[in-house]
């Protein structure tokens, strides 16, 4: 954040409500440009809430997000989620088969994917090509993750939101898309935010973090603030998850 | 039928509240209220229709189906709730279905412009889109709350709220279709239609009776597709908000 670029995503002030219960309280910071964000917390912390806000599959309550150096609401709600790419939390799949989810974001801009373009994706995310016909249904949790995960890379969004991309992946799977990741920051500039319930994963891939409990942000900072928490209820939190 | 003739009818219902008592189903009461309904309702619209047939008045005829329609939309417009603006849709809806129906009927001379064609084959069209409307809305309302992740999912790739909904509109469209497409199949192998029967016991020629028969069948067929059709167009607008982002319909 040394540079003079702006963030990728910037909050201020943001609350979010739902029928009368607070979900997100005073949110402010930012998640940096060009680098991997991770953002930690135990469940029911609002993680999961603040990355919808982030490319307008909802809209706070109260306070501002910014895109860049644009307020959100300034952009089309088309071009913003084109633009900030979502892996949404359960992988929810169209019925049909692998090519059809994989084609899904070309087809809702009236175009159409070309083979070789969805084998690329499905290369990718580690999966082989064979897959392309497979009928979703028949699919494990680990590889409709893997769908999911090419199907949102279709969009070549600037900015990656992934929500709990790794939680059905067995380890080698996870390195690989650990990897691809990794590779997207370094190729193409992209900017992500990662959800993650693995500590270590957050240790590993990311270089800022942020720490959120009860929809509040207790701590951001640098990764390595979970090996030697001082802040008390990040420590809590560590312990929680060690046991 | 003499007045003498329809009481015995009565026997009819006495029968019912003789095995309710007995068996103790305890539905002598709704027995009566159903029956007692029946006979102000029935012939009070008997002696209005008489009247407007007889006053060979357009305003009574006009008169007539707007109270249809008024019935109607205050029947469906329950399953509605919570859908923005759900009362107009309705009468959008039914109107304009009115309208086109009658326009075809009588622009073609297909039936003569007469109190009782219009009224008659309004009731069944505007009865029909009724109950059409009610079983679209319920399950349009289902199709949307069970697929409200495909509809997110959508939206967040970068889709328009009607690519969000479409399936779910074209699955419940189909649906609501589907009983008055099957119940054509089997007319008359099972049992004779209602309305062909009244007409065959009132002296109709059989062939006369089926042919209209076939006229209000195939009348209603284009009544159930334009009522689930337009109802879905008019209404999946308001399950979303104008930053394209789904709201609910449940409250
Ligand atoms: N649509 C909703 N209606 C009511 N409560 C919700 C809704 N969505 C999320 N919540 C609540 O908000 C809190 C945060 O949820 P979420 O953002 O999914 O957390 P996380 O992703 O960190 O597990 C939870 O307590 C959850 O129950
Ligand atoms: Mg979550």
């Amino acid at each position: 954040m040394s540079s003079n670029e702006p963030p990728a995503i910037q909050f201020e002030n943001v609350h979010y409500a739902i029928d009368g219960n607070t979900i997100l309280q005073n949110i402010n910071g930012s998640f940096p440009s060009g680098k991997i964000t991770a953002l930690v917390g135990p469940s029911g912390a609002g993680k999961t809430t603040l990355l919808k806000l982030c490319n307008g599959l909802l809209s706070p309550t109260s306070g501002a997000v910014y895109i860049g150096n644009q307020l959100i609401e300034q952009i089309a709600p088309l071009t913003l989620r084109r633009q900030v790419g979502i892996v949404l939390q359960s992988s929810p799949m169209l019925k049909g088969t692998v090519f059809d989810n994989l084609a899904l974001p070309l087809r809702l801009q009236g175009k159409e994917m070309t083979t070789d373009e969805a084998h690329a994706l499905l290369e990718k995310t580690g999966l082989q090509r064979s897959f392309l016909n497979f009928n979703v249904l028949d699919l494990s949790g680990g590889q409709r993750q893997k769908v999911s995960i090419a199907r949102t890379l279709a969009n070549h969004s600037s900015i990656l939101l992934l929500d709990e991309i790794t939680s059905a992946l067995d380890r080698t799977s996870v390195h690989e898309i650990e990897e691809l990741v990794q590779d997207l920051k370094q190729t193409s500039a992209t900017s992500i935010i990662w959800i993650t319930h693995n500590l270590d994963q957050a240790v590993r891939v990311s270089d800022y973090l942020w720490v959120m409990m009860d929809g509040q942000v207790v701590e951001t900072g640098d990764p390595s603030i979970l090996e030697s928490p001082t802040n008390e209820r990040v420590l809590k939190f560590v312990k929680g998850e060690q046991l | 039928m003499s007045y003498l003739t329809l009481s015995l009818t009565l026997i009819f219902v006495l029968i019912p509240l003789i095995l309710s008592k007995t068996l103790g189903l305890g539905l002598q009461k709704d027995t009566l209220i159903a029956t007692v309904r029946s006979i102000v309702q029935l012939l009070t619209v008997g002696f209005v229709l008489k009247f407007v047939f007889d006053s060979e008045s357009f305003l009574f005829i006009i008169l007539m189906v707007g109270l249809m329609i008024a019935a109607a939309t205050q029947n469906a417009r329950k399953k509605g709730t919570g859908i923005r603006g759900v009362t107009w849709k309705l009468v959008l809806t039914f109107v304009s279905i009115e309208l086109l129906t009658q326009s075809i009927l009588l622009g073609f001379h297909i039936v003569p412009a007469t109190a009782q064609y219009i009224i008659s084959l309004s009731g069944m069209v505007v009865g029909n889109s009724m109950v059409l409307s009610i079983l679209f809305l319920n399950r349009f309302s289902a199709e949307v709350e069970a697929n409200r992740e495909i509809g997110e999912l959508i939206l967040s790739l970068g889709g328009t709220p009607k690519q969000a909904i479409h399936r779910q509109l074209i699955t419940s469209i189909k649906a609501s279709m589907i009983p008055t497409i099957e119940s054509q199949k089997t007319i008359g192998l099972v049992q004779l239609p209602g309305m062909m029967s009244g007409q065959i016991i009132a002296g109709a020629d059989p062939v006369q009776a089926v042919q209209f028969q076939l006229l209000v069948l195939f009348l209603l067929l284009s009544t159930a597709a334009l009522t689930s059709v337009l109802l879905g167009f008019l209404t999946y607008p308001s399950l979303f908000n104008e930053r394209m982002q789904q709201v609910s319909w449940k409250q």
